[in-house]
């Protein structure tokens, strides 16, 4: 019998310096848990870190804007509802302002505080989802998303009690909104939004100090505020870059200036910093429609004689902040009944030219959550 | 409203379209207009917040006028049609705006100006008017379809476009898209529809 | 409720049944047991297209709570889907991703048309990007109508097709004539490609036929 010596084996270990992996092509999407929709993004990785990223769009274009130059201008108003499909009543609203800005209508007292109320319920479901989507992109996989959505269902009911529809309300029209608002509903209201504030807390004591949350959302994805602006950002994105545009305040349409608020701004302009500006947008809201329903009149709701109308030839560019960001609408008119060209300018579109500067150099997953964090809806994106 | 004047005073090519409020800019000097609205302190436009194609078909337009010796005359209007790109600027910096800018062209050969390079944020939109509209952007970075299908050939969004035939089966058309369901009407229904 | 499928000519004593019922043992067939399994652990293609996925997720959410009916485990790949629920408008450009993923669902595989755009193409049928109906491509076991449907209605849509699975044959002789997932055959849909002007083929002829419209006075 020999004896062996017991010694530890040498081996030798790679030093990594000369290690490069081939450039990885992914088509992410349409079908992606991840893509808050149809969309797709063509991702090259070197690893696992980002080197190009080309967004691909039109897996739900519908055509939107060659349909309504077929039909009437009212005809247009529930198509509107299905561009971005959470915020129905800020659709209408953009696309009624434009109408009305083109034919020179005017919205009677109680119908600019109904619009208001409205646009505000909306801003409150949108950004909810929005967080809970935006979570369960960081691997929350449904909690906040449920509670937010238990939140929501409280204002759809309101929807659907004063329009007849929880998501397509097609409630606005040229001139005012379709019917006054049924007895009681404001009461209902009011509760709803005086509890709003304690699941605000509920939410925030959930999220906010997450060091998931933090660790995974900040200095991810930044947006400088030069690029923000020429890339033509809107909506939460560009005030998370620190840039004060708030067309609730810059253009004051509706009653606007009436109301008592404050525009939340973010100062690095990172994941966390839209994530933020959403919750305290929430706030903001939540105190804009106290004054509202504190100070709504009664009144006539509408003008029925603006309900189809054939217009001089005339063009018009109106725009609301929706709560994705700037929504406009643009029209000319022929004078005939129908539009000669009607243009949406879809803020979650626009909002995507600064994905791929947003993206390169992080890992893929993060590029999932700087998606999250734009917000898109795919409806409004391909139209 | 936003005194255009100096504008027009800079730049004597440029045309003021009253009746929409809005410049129209020669291709040749797009680029040079759009530069200088961005970076001039008293304008500061540099957001560029729309940027959509509009087609015009031609119209002809056939008036009968009396002749001081009783018969009618026919006179015969024709109004050429265009392709327009409208961008709509505002400014972050002063918050004011909007100034609106067309490119007119001809729908035979539609070129104009890209303004990507002075903003980003038309890049999409610029993309979006090629795609549909069929109008080339010279110097756009990356001037691909954007919505439709890379082997498409047609610009849906024309107005002499001509949609794809599937009206094989509608259960209840109407109008126009009656007339397209039946010519897929198998012979004998036809008739019927006809006697009815 | 009948513990015995209708299908089936299984002869048993009824008041001999309700006696052993009485003493706790169950007589049914193994059929029934076997699709009682299937019907009540669907678990569906998480895959939303547009506005009608809003609706579907709000399903799944709190309020409406898909899981009462064994449906809510919303797998993100088709492998290991049974049910795809086709939320939204598919439009032109989308079909031939929408068919990829039919094919790749392993059998039995079922379809929900949920809302009026995967029915028919709904307000958007006059666009020239939209399919006028997913069945065009594909075969559908259910439809829903509504832009969008409710909740109420997508639940309605699930028992529908929990009752077709009940009454669908898996054993014996007659499974393999009846129900289409047991003939063997390659259910796989062609995949159209894209054209010129359209889609190319604009539909399958094998899954779809234009119907005959005879018109009355």
């Amino acid at each position: 019998m020999s004896t062996e010596t017991i010694a530890p084996r040498e081996y030798q270990i790679y030093s990594g310096d000369d290690l490069r992996t081939n450039v990885l092509e992914i088509s992410m999407g349409p079908q992606h848990p991840s893509t808050h929709g149809v969309f797709r993004m063509d991702v090259s990785l070197d690893g696992e870190t980002v080197v190009k990223l080309k967004p691909v769009f039109g897996y739900l274009h519908r055509n939107h804007e060659k349909i309504a130059e077929t039909t009437s201008y009212l005809g247009s108003m529930p198509y509107t509802d299905r561009l971005d499909y959470f915020c129905s009543m800020t659709n209408n609203w953009a696309y009624a302002l434009a109408v009305e800005k083109m034919a020179g209508l005017a919205v009677p007292e109680r119908a600019e505080y109904i619009r208001v109320i409205m646009a505000e319920l909306t801003r409150l479901q949108n950004h909810a989802s929005l967080v809970g989507f935006l979570t369960n992109d960081l691997g929350a996989s449904g909690t906040p998303l449920l509670y937010a959505i238990r939140e929501r269902e409280h204002i759809l009911d309101l929807f659907e009690w004063a329009s007849g529809a929880r998501m397509m309300c097609n409630y606005m029209r040229f001139g005012g909104v379709r019917n006054d608002l049924p007895s009681g509903w404001l009461a209902q209201c009011k509760k709803v939004v005086d509890d709003f504030p304690a699941f605000m807390d509920e939410f925030e004591t959930l999220l906010t100090g997450n060091e998931i949350i933090l660790s995974r959302c900040q200095n991810v994805g930044v947006l400088p505020r030069d690029l923000a602006i020429n890339a033509s950002i809107t909506g939460p994105c560009l005030r998370a870059s620190g840039v004060d545009y708030d067309l609730r305040k810059v253009d004051k349409y509706g009653i606007y200036d009436r109301f008592d608020f404050k525009v939340p701004l973010g100062s690095v302009g990172d994941c966390y910093d839209r994530f933020m500006i959403r919750l305290l947008e929430m706030r903001e809201s939540v105190k804009i429609l106290k004054q509202a329903l504190a100070t709504i009149p009664e009144g006539p709701v509408n003008d029925s004689k603006a309900r189809n109308f054939r217009p001089k030839p005339a063009e018009a560019y109106g725009r609301i902040e929706g709560p994705k960001g700037e929504l406009g609408f643009y029209l000319v008119s022929d004078g005939t009944p129908k539009p000669h060209r009607y243009h949406v300018r879809p803020p979650s579109f626009i909002n995507l030219t600064v994905l791929e500067d947003m993206c390169l150099g992080q890992k893929i997953a993060d590029a999932v959550i700087v998606l999250g964090s734009i917000d898109i809806v795919l409806g409004e994106v391909d139209r | 409203m936003i005194d255009l004047a100096p504008i027009l005073a800079k730049f004597p090519p440029v045309k003021h379209d009253a009746a929409a409020n809005a410049l129209i800019v020669p291709q040749a000097l797009a680029l040079e207009v759009a530069k200088w609205l961005r970076d001039d302190p008293a304008y500061r436009m540099d957001y560029a917040s729309n940027v959509a194609g509009v087609d015009t078909l031609p119209v002809e337009k056939k008036t009968k006028v009396k002749q001081p010796d009783g018969t009618d005359k026919e006179i015969v209007t024709k109004k050429p049609g265009s392709m327009e790109v409208v961008y709509h600027l505002y400014s972050m910096a002063l918050k004011h705006g909007p100034i609106t800018i067309k490119q007119v062209t001809t729908r035979e050969n539609p070129v104009v100006t890209s303004l990507t390079p002075i903003y980003r944020g038309a890049e999409f939109q610029e993309r979006e008017a090629f795609d549909l509209y069929g109008i080339q952007f010279e110097g756009h970075p990356d001037l691909r379809r954007i919505l439709m299908w890379d082997e498409f050939k047609d610009f849906p969004m024309r107005k002499d476009y001509v949609e794809p035939d599937d009206y094989e089966y509608e259960p209840t058309p109407h109008d126009a898209v009656l007339a397209k369901a039946k010519a897929h009407y198998p012979k004998a229904s036809t008739s019927t529809e006809a006697a009815s | 409720m009948t513990l015995l499928p209708t299908n089936t000519s299984f002869a048993a004593d009824e008041g001999l049944r309700s006696e052993l019922q009485k003493a706790g043992v169950f007589v049914v067939s193994l059929e029934w047991v076997y699709n009682w399994g299937r019907k009540s652990s669907i678990w569906p293609l998480g895959f939303g297209i547009a506005c009608c996925a809003i609706e579907m997720i709000c399903t799944a959410a709190a309020r409406f709570d898909l899981s009462r009916f064994g449906a809510e485990v919303f797998r993100p790949s088709p492998r290991q889907a049974d049910l795809m629920i086709v939320a939204g408008t598919v439009t032109k450009k989308m079909a031939p991703q929408v068919i990829r993923l039919y094919n790749q669902m392993p059998e039995p595989k079922y379809v929900i048309a949920m809302g009026a755009c995967a029915i028919s193409g709904g307000p958007f049928k006059q666009g020239y990007n939209v399919l006028k109906g997913v069945d065009r491509f594909i075969p559908v076991d259910v439809h829903i109508p509504g832009c969008p449907p409710r909740p109420e209605a997508l639940l309605h849509a699930l028992m529908t097709l929990q009752r077709k699975i009940e009454n669908q044959r898996t054993l014996g002789s007659d499974a393999r004539r009846t129900n289409p997932a047991y003939r063997g055959e390659n259910r796989e849909c062609p995949i159209p490609e894209f054209g010129e002007h359209d889609l190319v083929p604009p539909y399958n002829p094998e899954v779809w036929k234009p119907h005959t419209i005879v018109r009355e006075a």
